[in-house]
């Protein structure tokens, strides 16, 4: 179905089923008990869990197939945002033409930083991309502030033209053909309560078509020819085949993704700021994809939602909190468990964050996906152990010989 | 005239930052094969250094001074540095003046446990890793060690006065017959290009004129063949990075009276940091310095206003703009050597 083989058709039906019930599953806690701090599901977080998971999907199509590792992709993402933003004034606040735009501006931008930075391979193409984004970055914030109105940040204003809305009074909300973006629904049922935005369905909508977009491209005799270029790029040169078009085609497809997310952040609230480009936020996508896993299908969607749960929730946990949790210790041991905990919650959690992040470069190459794939297999390997020792065994014979 | 050589002055300051961090770089990347994003980091500890000892000289007692009164009438409370104390308040006093300077003692040492301990406990398992691994571990430990500093000095930036002697400026117009007060730079910033000229010229005399140095130079141009020499080339490569590490704390302690120092002071140079490194060739030395106070002085002449009004933004963008150009035309970088980094 879909032109999918079985094994990743269950991979995007399950992250179809997740997306669908997230606003229920995120939300395990009922409102008002002692850990309803660790719901995230409520609208703002859950856009952000899938716009991200945009961007990193986009970043793993560049770096986890073809192995360039770019360090200025929110340079993409900045764009996108400036050009949706750009349309809401000029335009419509109708967010199908700002996302066409960011994602048409984004490729244009990708296409010439990508032909200028791919001619160099390595370290060098790292620099040259990270060297591009910084100039995005403080261009934005100089000299084009006529364009993106420099440090305050392009926002929408009451006298924008907006040719095809026509007047409206108060300042106007980003909708979809009239069902606007911050809608929400909420519904209760016993202690809980459920928020369902019109903007994360959309969001999630659009990152399920990135995701399928994605897992064709894989599975796809193009998808080959990255990993192919990641592997050993000289030998397929030598066996005549030109690798540069392939990457560009990467890049310009990543940095498009990137520009989709770009858009759909200011479609979501509808402002851009050049901090978006800067090369801590191109950090940030990096830190997603290899957390998560780079080549890997899920990987980054699930780095992405992982880094923007630590960044709001695990920031929020506070000293108070803390102690209630260790309430039951002996009064010495809990305050010392505490001030040991302190440095690495609330602001710290960048600590944490990097901690982490070292570990998984370091234990685990393959991210929180081989992570999860190393245990099943010790899991599976025990419950063979125990039906089938003998065919086991006969197996190992027959490696050895 | 005096305004180009008033641009030149001003370029060699930063340059000379630059140059110290991308000499380290450099170093790291041509002994061991390491790229290093945690550098910025070193320059930043470096630089904290000089925190802690300026904090560590004014830890004061505080006694009652019966005899004079604050405005309120109490008896007035007078904080005295234990330093002081000690030494009587002339010396003391000189001594937490010249907290900066004192500083690069504390720092030789505490680099090199940091350089040390960062190569045999982390980088050392790294050698066989793609670039990207070591970009990232490095990039993670960066983020580490900026967020203990942060933990324990806080995110804003803490002022670190230059000693009294060299505040203020000299005017070095009067000298080159300019009329007084055409050109006009601070002691300080003098200060920090001598001393940078000192330790570069240091640091590539001990590369060239010592046995050690020329072990390590074989080592660079031809590990393999070393190695099969009998020579434990991996111990001095541990050694290299000390002193690298050694290199850019410095480059932070004498930087504080120029930039209060804050927590993300080394991931802002950093970048550029490895700008330079790349536009002066990976793993060459001189390379790395020349294109640190290159790209320093391109940078300041871009400041300049005559030049801003011509190309707008473009103070902002040069250094990224020059990169960008050198890696087209120059893949090398301007004095790269052959078989580096070369894909």
């Amino acid at each position: 179905m879909l032109g999918l083989e079985r094994r990743d058709l269950t991979i995007l039906i399950a992250v179809a089923v997740i997306t669908l019930f997230a606003p229920i599953i995120l939300n395990p806690f009922p409102t008002g008990s002692a850990l309803a701090q660790f719901n995230a599901g409520y609208p703002d977080l859950m856009q952000r869990f899938v716009i991200f998971g945009i961007f990193a999907i986009g970043f793993n199509i560049l770096f986890g197939l073809t192995g360039y590792l770019s360090f200025g992709h929110a340079a993409f993402l900045g764009i996108g945002s400036y050009s949706a933003v750009w349309m809401f004034k000029l335009l419509s606040m109708n967010v199908i033409p700002a996302i066409l735009l960011s994602i048409v501006m984004a490729g244009l931008f990708a296409l010439v930083i990508g032909f200028v930075s791919l001619r160099r391979s390595g370290i060098y193409f790292s620099i040259l991309t990270l060297a591009f984004a910084q100039m995005s970055y403080n261009l934005a914030y100089s000299v084009l502030t006529p364009v993106t109105n420099g440090e305050t940040g392009l926002q929408i204003t009451l006298s924008d033209p907006r040719i095809l809305d026509g007047e409206s009074s108060g300042l106007p909300v980003t909708s979809l053909f009239g069902a606007e973006m911050r809608d929400t629904t909420t519904l209760f049922v016993g202690p809980w309560s459920w928020d369902f935005s019109v903007g994360y369905y959309f969001c999630a909508a659009l990152m399920l078509v990135a995701f399928y977009i994605s897992v064709r491209i894989f599975r796809s005799p193009f998808g080959m020819m990255l990993r192919a270029v990641k592997s050993n790029q000289q030998r397929m040169n030598y066996t005549g085949l030109n690798s540069r078009p392939y990457t560009l085609a990467a890049f310009v497809i990543s940095g498009m993704y990137a520009g989709l997310a770009g858009g759909l952040l200011a479609a979501m609230d509808p402002l851009a700021g050049a901090d978006r480009m800067q090369w801590t936020a191109s950090g940030e996508v990096v830190l997603m994809t290899i957390l998560g896993g780079a080549g890997t299908l899920i990987g980054p969607v699930l780095g992405a939602g992982f880094i923007k749960y630590f960044e709001n929730i695990f920031s929020k946990i506070n000293d108070g909190i803390l102690h209630q949790w260790f309430a039951f210790m002996p009064d010495g041991l809990e305050n010392f468990v505490v001030a040991v905990i302190h440095p690495f919650i609330g602001k710290g959690w960048h600590l944490t964050l990097g901690i982490m992040f070292m570990l998984v470069v370091i234990f685990l190459p393959g991210g929180l996906v081989e992570g999860a794939s190393r245990v099943g297999r010790v899991f599976r390997r025990r419950d063979r152990k125990a039906d089938h020792v003998e065919s086991d065994a006969a197996r190992q014979r027959a490696a050895a010989e | 005239m005096d305004a180009i050589l008033i641009q030149i002055l001003n370029g060699l300051d930063k340059g000379s930052a630059y140059a110290l961090i991308a000499l380290g770089l450099t170093l790291i990347f041509g002994t061991l094969g390491v790229v290093n994003f945690a550098h910025g980091a070193l320059f930043m500890i470096g630089a904290f250094c000089a925190v802690t000892l300026q904090k560590l000289l004014t830890l004061s007692v505080t006694t009652i001074d019966p005899e004079r009164t604050d405005f309120l009438g109490n008896p007035l409370k007078v904080q005295t540095p234990y330093v002081e104390n000690w030494f009587g308040p002339e010396v003391g006093g000189t001594i937490v003046d010249w907290a900066v300077p004192l500083a690069i003692l504390l720092a030789i040492p505490v680099m090199l446990l940091v350089g040390f301990v960062m190569e045999r406990g982390l980088i050392k398992h790294f050698y066989k890793r793609p670039h990207a691994d070591q970009i990232l571990v490095t990039f993670g430990l960066a983020i580490v060690l900026q967020e203990i500093v942060k933990y324990f000095y806080g995110a804003n930036p803490i002022p670190t006065p230059a000693p009294d002697a060299f505040r203020g400026s000299l005017d070095i117009g009067v000298w080159l017959g300019f009329d007084p007060y055409a050109i006009i730079y601070p002691y300080w910033r003098l200060v920090y290009f001598f001393f940078a000229g000192v330790i570069i010229a240091a640091v590539f005399a001990f590369l060239q004129f010592t046995t050690f140095g020329m072990v390590v130079r074989a080592g660079m141009a031809d590990r393999e063949t070393v190695g099969l020499l009998g020579i434990d080339i991996d111990r001095r490569f541990t050694l290299m990075f000390g002193l690298a590490a050694v290199v850019a704390g410095l480059a932070g302690v004498m930087y504080t009276p120029i930039l209060s120092p804050n927590y993300h002071m080394g991931m802002d140079f950093l970048v550029l940091s490895f700008v330079v490194v790349v536009v002066g060739g990976m793993g060459s030395l001189p390379g790395a310095v020349l294109a640190g106070f290159l790209l320093g002085i391109l940078q300041s002449f871009a400041s300049m206003n005559e030049v801003k009004s011509l190309l707008p933004g473009i103070d902002q963008i040069i250094i990224y703009l020059v990169a960008i150009v050198i890696l087209l035309t120059r893949p090398r970088g301007l004095m790269g050597r052959r078989g580096v980094m070369e894909e």
